[in-house]
């Protein structure tokens, strides 16, 4: 059966394009989220919007699951492959095909690395704003996949506000057209649905990208604080003063340690807190705000600031703060790196609680976070040769999950729900939204064949093929059947 | 299920949608409510339109079938405004201009007046300030709808940063209620600003406008609106608008002065955030890539009617208005912009018409995945009740 469909994606995309070998195949069983692995069936290389449509439509007809895959950076398994299905690969498609100033956007293909974007729009003086801390090497597919956030949402939103357009390879292989260079294409916001569908609903084929003008000037500072509660005060201090950062950012203590054991970033000793806030704007406004930022952080309790006099400065800054994922791996053997939401203003209960959970399962937390939008990244801590560590971890990891839930935050922030959060999601979604969600799966994936097992707990029957009837199937309207 | 008696009045004379008149009227106070109504419409197959402030209820085509409207003005006051999260949540039928959020603002233009918040979402009618801000479906955090079965769901939440499942919100934007009904919404909040300016300057043509406004985006005075207005004949003029602190913006100003040129002027021109048509006039939106916004004011000044083209050159979207009659002439003056949008690649919408140019014009224009939109229409409303034929191909 996979021979024969490997047989047709060779005829399709030549041979040296289709990998069958195992060996070749297992390079491909994971994504960002290492301790996920399955081995696909076959994996496919498309250099072009037709031949990934080809792809799917072969997938289609041999009723074979495929799962879209960038640069395989994704850290909640949303690319993680099916054993018996195609991963169909898009970092071969990565040219950019336009870069227009005069419209403010940029054509890419999915391939793209998300920083080579901003590089090639950066000579006409913009850029592309949302810059996840992996945007050196993910891709814009992925980026659209999951609608990728960083650190610098606060101020100019996610992925999904700098798309206006995609050509996209439909669950049943169709090529299809959403947005435009233009804005509010009419009809149903098709787009808006596919973005951060993390790759059930299709497979993006070529981005247009908005792009923003350069800011006149940026402005980076560094405050260390004795505490994250002093920290989490400065924040609001400077929430409830109208200042809109580009970026607030925050790093505890065993956060700090790691960074600096990992890139000696130099950030001041004995900090139990320090927040990077940068502004970004006219120059006249950037000023003005930066004082009084300034003045806020020392009210709240910084014992030490730092303002980036150049670039070089500024990188070091955020070298400590884009490393810190990485970084824990100095101070521990083993990591979860969690992804949740709570109110901002909710930061110093959560934080406590999070302490208290560590504290009461005997395992470290290091917590970098977006503290101007409640983003955490709590890092789990475990020695996975300690027996029983790792089930402690995974279990404090789960209950920050939970404390999110309760204060009526979100289960993921960018990371996304993928194969690694759906068991949560009916904990933060009833079923009849989860039923409704999975209504537009229905209408674009009804056979359940694009990145199946992803985002949802239990997929939804779908019922009969779309399109082909109007009004309720009788034993529904019967109230006898729900789906059939 | 309750009984539907219980839960309408009769429709009264003016209960009526594009001249389609109604059997019932229900104007539910919460989502329970709304539920309930909407599952005993379900189950005597009812259509429904959905009405909040009844300010754009003749945009669309009117409702092939209509028993029951969906009164949301029962439906209002907001539920939350948590000042320290930057957010608050609205229920649908509160006015827009009701919306008091002390220190801070939802960034949401209104212009339309008598709009509510849902009405506002579910056409997705934007404003000059789009340009910073966006619309609402960059805005919308949350939505909780009632499906046209009753079934109440939820999509997104009360935080800003959100990944979790699909956008239904977004979905929902711009649906002119053929998906469901829209109870609450939850919205991101931006700092009221200390101070704003408005600087206007003449241009002589269509061409000259658009190298204004590109200079004005060059500037890095990072604009909140650039607008346009086109009346026929008369000069084009072009306003900038900026929003900050009272330094800043002086200095912003300033900037703005020297690249609008010696005839530039401080002060809100009177067709600012206004839609250039009046009732009974035909009104139509236009979008295109930034650079051909010229493009779109040109064609408009050739058709030789009386169109008048206004809106956001920063955003690439324009509203035109014209006289109705003859409609012979409106629909040609459609198809020419239709025809100069799409080369633009572009679309041309005609938002509200009299009858007579409704026989005339296609309303929506070409469609990029219709196909998908009708699947979607069938998974959302099988029974293809809910403001049957208002949206485009006939959903």
């Amino acid at each position: 059966m996979i021979d024969v469909l490997a047989g047709r994606l060779r005829a399709v995309l030549g041979a040296e394009r289709v990998l069958s070998d195992r060996q070749q195949l297992r390079t491909y069983e994971c994504d960002g989220l290492a301790h996920y692995k399955v081995i696909p069936a076959l994996v496919a290389f498309p250099h072009t919007a037709e031949e990934c449509a080809a792809v799917v439509r072969a997938c289609v007809a041999a009723n074979v699951p495929f799962v879209a895959r960038g640069s395989g950076t994704g850290l909640s398994g949303g690319a993680l492959p099916h054993a018996d299905g195609v991963l169909v690969v898009t970092s071969q498609m990565r040219e950019i095909r336009d870069v227009s100033p005069a419209d403010e956007r940029a054509v890419v293909e999915p391939g793209v690395i998300n920083l080579h974007v901003t590089r090639a729009a950066t000579p006409h003086g913009y850029y592309y704003a949302p810059d996840p801390s992996s945007q050196q090497i993910c891709s814009i597919g992925g980026n659209v996949a999951e609608n990728s956030g960083g650190a610098h949402c606060l101020k100019y939103g996610f992925t999904a506000h700098h798309v206006t357009g995609a050509r996209v390879v439909t669950p049943d292989g169709d090529l299809v057209r959403l947005g435009g260079r233009a804005p509010d294409a009419p009809g149903y916001d098709l787009l808006g649905a596919f973005v951060g569908a993390e790759g059930t609903l299709g497979i993006a084929v070529e981005v247009t990208l908005k792009l923003v003008r350069l800011p006149e000037s940026v402005r980076t500072l560094l405050a260390a604080f004795a505490s994250t509660d002093q920290a989490g005060a400065a924040v609001s201090a400077i929430i409830a003063a109208g200042v809109v950062p580009a970026a607030v950012e925050m790093m505890d203590a065993l956060a700090i340690e790691a960074a600096e054991a990992a890139v000696a970033c130099g950030y001041p000793a004995g900090a139990g807190a320090v927040l990077i806030v940068e502004l970004d704007g006219p120059a006249a406004e950037v000023s003005a705000q930066f004082d009084e930022v300034r003045t806020l952080c020392r009210d709240n309790g910084a014992f030490e600031i730092r303002v980036a006099a150049d670039d070089a400065e500024r990188a070091l800054f955020w070298k400590g703060r884009k490393s810190a994922f990485a970084a824990v791996g100095r101070i521990s053997s083993d990591y979860i790196v969690q992804d949740g939401v709570i109110p901002r203003t909710a930061l110093p209960e959560v934080l406590r609680r999070i302490g208290t959970l560590a504290g009461d399962h005997g395992i470290r937390v290091a917590n970098v976070f977006h503290a101007g939008d409640g983003n955490l990244h709590p890092l789990v801590l475990f020695d996975a040769e300690v027996p029983g560590e790792a089930e402690r971890a995974e279990e404090v990891s789960g209950a920050i999950i939970d404390l999110c839930i309760e204060y009526g935050g979100s289960i993921t922030g960018e990371h996304g729900v993928g194969m690694d959060k759906s068991r949560y999601m009916p904990r933060m979604f009833t079923a009849d939204d989860l039923d409704t969600m999975q209504l537009v799966r229905c209408a674009f994936d009804p056979a359940g064949l694009s990145n199946p097992g992803k985002v949802f707990p239990t997929p939804r029957l779908c019922g009969e093929v779309p399109g082909r009837h109007r009004g309720a199937h009788p034993l529904q309207e019967a109230g006898i059947a729900e789906v059939f | 299920m309750g009984d539907l008696a219980d839960l309408t009045r009769p429709a009264g004379d003016d209960d009526a949608v594009a001249g389609v008149p109604a059997r019932l009227v229900a104007a539910p106070a919460s989502t329970e409510e709304a539920s309930a109504v909407l599952a005993a419409a379900a189950a005597a197959g009812l259509a429904v339109v959905v009405r909040g402030g009844g300010s754009k209820l003749d945009w669309g085509m009117p409702p092939e079938r209509l028993d029951l409207i969906l009164d949301t003005r029962r439906l209002a006051g907001v539920v939350e405004h948590a000042a320290g999260d930057l957010i608050t949540v609205v229920r649908a039928g509160t006015p827009t201009d009701d919306l008091d959020l002390p220190g801070q603002q939802l960034a949401l233009d209104r212009p339309v007046p008598g709009a509510t918040v849902g009405g506002t979402v579910a056409v997705n009618t934007s404003g000059p300030r789009r340009v910073l801000y966006g619309t609402a479906r960059d805005l919308l955090i949350g939505m909780t709808v009632v499906r046209p079965d009753g079934r109440v769901a939820h999509a997104g939440g009360k935080v800003v940063k959100n990944v979790a499942g699909y956008d239904l919100a977004k979905l929902f934007t711009g649906s002119y209620g053929t998906l469901g009904l829209i109870t609450e919404c939850a919205f991101r909040l931006h700092p009221r600003p200390a101070a704003t300016a408005v600087v206007c300057a003449p241009a002589p043509d269509p061409a000259a406008a658009g190298r204004l406004a590109a200079a004005v985006r060059d500037a890095q005075v990072v604009p909140s609106a650039v607008e346009v207005d086109a009346p026929p004949g008369g000069p084009v003029e072009v306003a900038a608008l900026v929003e900050g602190s009272v330094d800043g913006v002086a200095e912003r100003a300033a900037v703005l002065h020297k690249v609008l040129g010696d005839q530039a002027r401080d002060g809100v021109p009177e067709w600012w955030g206004t839609l250039p048509w009046r009732t009974g006039q035909v009104g139509i939106k236009l979008t295109a890539p930034l650079s051909r916004v010229p493009a779109l004011l040109t064609e408009a000044r050739a058709t030789g009617a009386a169109v008048t083209v206004r809106g956001s050159a920063g955003a690439g979207v324009l509203y035109a208005g014209l006289p109705a009659d003859p409609p012979g002439d409106v629909a040609t003056v459609v198809e020419r912009l239709r025809a100069a949008a799409v080369r633009a690649e572009g679309h041309v919408v005609v938002l509200t018409a009299p009858p007579a140019v409704r026989q005339l014009v296609d309303l929506w224009g070409p469609v990029g995945g219709l196909a998908l939109m009708r699947r979607v229409k069938d998974q959302f409303d099988p029974e293809h009740r809910f403001a049957p034929g208002r949206f485009v191909g006939g959903i």
